[in-house]
């Protein structure tokens, strides 16, 4: 009996582990010193998002409701609070964060500049491909334009949530504005294209006129037609 | 410092293991130290055209096994004594290499060798990509046709995301060898022309080897034509291509073939 049960594999094993966070300690009035809070967030938003905070409540004394206010109003504000210390666990509701115990201050490495960086590329949602795209390579970029500096290669495909710029001759495939984007365009200096598509319409190689064939051209979408035009 | 080169196309039939073997011998007969691998294991030719099928005993998968040491496994050519021959086996399939085997391979090969010439067999999969792995430079082997030119695309594609090298980010050098040119069929458009190739591929000239018939003469007799007939045209073109690899600028010319009275004569009464 007792080997058998020694073979069973415990799944859930409870362990102890200690995290940093940041402390707040909110001081009387409240209303001030929210919106201190609001002004850090004027200055950079987003600064607290993602990361755990802890309200310590030591220096204040508030009623349930009270500290129920004060988790809903930094609830309003994207702050989500990770636990509460520094209160008699009495005067904790049951769907409130838990009770912390033993925490020790440390140092915080400010991460502040890091996102800021981040959020310049998101400003210009473009990938530049400074080599030619070959055969069979796919170039998947939903978030916006491709720029190809060099050739498209036939059996290559260009997948783009914007326009599609190719300086070079465009053998492949280019599929622009693939997220319904239908104001998206394809450009190339010279096309051989297999196949061009803007928000799901396409055109194959049969159905693009022999006049265009090795021409500067651009595709475009005109209500649900695909129109290409030679660009000189 | 020892140069590690696959010779290699995506498509079959193009010349690569010819051209191997005759850029091989070529570098060797300038003087340098040379070792041509068969990475096209179960279907090894490399062996034949080289003239050595009669002295193989141990082969890349043996010495990638761990099975024979590498020396057992070299084969020193009869004719120049700095080339030397790594054979693949006939009796396995290509699953049979592993990426550490290959590597260690080359590693010891890099200590003992000028130039480590990898013959890679066509297609993209495990033989191919595992011949490529580890080089240096690539050879791309193309014939003026559409097929031939768009896998060699492809295979571009590939050395530039799948080699050792593109993984650290460092450039694997790239140069385009066409193969069985036939400039009067390219004149009249029946051939891809050389402007052609270059605009699809993008990458730089290493030579141009005519259609010959010495190129088949010379792999029958299991010789690089390099060796069989250093004075045909192909052979000049693989020389050529060879003094390039080695940094020499020469002036890029389709060689043709020197036809005299008696080798008209002669080629009349063989036909």
């Amino acid at each position: 009996m007792d080997a058998t049960q020694q073979a069973v594999r415990q799944q859930v094993r409870m362990r102890g582990r200690s995290y940093v966070a940041f402390v707040f300690s909110p001081v009387v009035p409240i209303v001030s010193w929210l919106a201190e809070i609001d002004e850090t967030l004027a200055k950079s938003p987003g600064f607290f998002t993602g990361k755990p905070v802890v309200l310590d409540l030591s220096a204040v004394d508030l009623s349930q409701a009270a500290i129920a206010h004060l988790v809903g109003s930094l609830g309003e504000r994207n702050i989500r609070i990770l636990g509460i210390e520094g209160v008699d666990e009495s005067r904790l509701a049951a769907n409130m964060p838990p009770l912390l115990t033993g925490g020790r201050a440390c140092a915080i490495t400010t991460v502040e500049p890091q996102p800021k960086p981040v959020k310049a590329k998101d400003k210009s949602p473009s990938l530049l491909l400074e080599s030619p795209v070959r055969s069979g390579q796919s170039i998947v970029f939903a978030e916006g334009d491709v720029t190809v500096l060099g050739s498209v290669g036939s059996g290559a495909e260009i997948v783009a949530g914007g326009s599609i710029h190719v300086y070079g001759t465009l053998r492949g495939r280019a599929m622009a504005g693939i997220n319904g984007n239908s104001s998206a365009r394809i450009f190339c200096q010279k096309i051989e294209a297999e196949l061009l598509a803007i928000d799901g319409y396409y055109q194959t190689a049969e159905q693009i006129s022999d006049s265009l064939r090795n021409r500067p051209a651009q595709a475009w979408l005109e209500g649900e037609m695909l129109r290409i035009t030679a660009l000189n | 410092m020892a140069k590690v080169l696959v010779v290699t196309s995506g498509k079959g039939g193009v010349g690569k293991t010819t051209s191997t073997a005759a850029l091989g011998a070529a570098l060797a007969q300038l003087g340098q130290n040379v070792v041509v691998i068969d990475f096209d294991v179960g279907l090894r030719n490399l062996d034949l055209v080289m003239g050595a099928e009669r002295r193989v005993v141990f082969d890349l998968i043996n010495v990638v096994q761990g099975v024979a040491k590498l020396p057992q496994a070299l084969i020193r050519d009869k004719r120049l004594e700095n080339l030397w021959l790594l054979p693949a086996s006939q009796t396995r399939d290509k699953d049979a290499l592993t990426e550490e085997g290959v590597r260690r391979v080359i590693s010891d090969l890099r200590t003992k060798f000028d130039w480590i010439l990898c013959d890679s067999p066509a297609g993209i999969e495990r033989g191919a990509t595992l011949a490529m792995r580890y080089a240096d430079e690539a050879i791309i082997v193309t014939n003026p046709e559409v097929s031939s030119v768009r896998d060699s695309d492809r295979i571009i594609g590939m050395l530039d995301s799948k080699t050792v090298r593109a993984e650290r980010g460092e450039r694997v050098e790239k140069h385009l060898l066409v193969t069985r040119y036939d400039a009067g069929r390219a004149a009249r458009g029946e051939m891809l022309s050389i402007d052609d190739i270059l605009e699809i591929l993008a990458t730089p000239l290493l030579g141009i080897v005519p259609e010959s018939q010495d190129v088949l003469r010379a792999s029958n007799v299991g010789c690089p034509v390099t060796l069989n007939n250093a004075g045909s045209a192909p052979a000049r073109a693989y020389i050529d291509a060879v003094r390039r690899l080695m940094g020499e600028s020469i002036e890029m010319t389709v060689p043709v073939e020197r036809k005299g009275l008696m080798d008209r004569l002669l080629r009349r009464r063989a036909a």
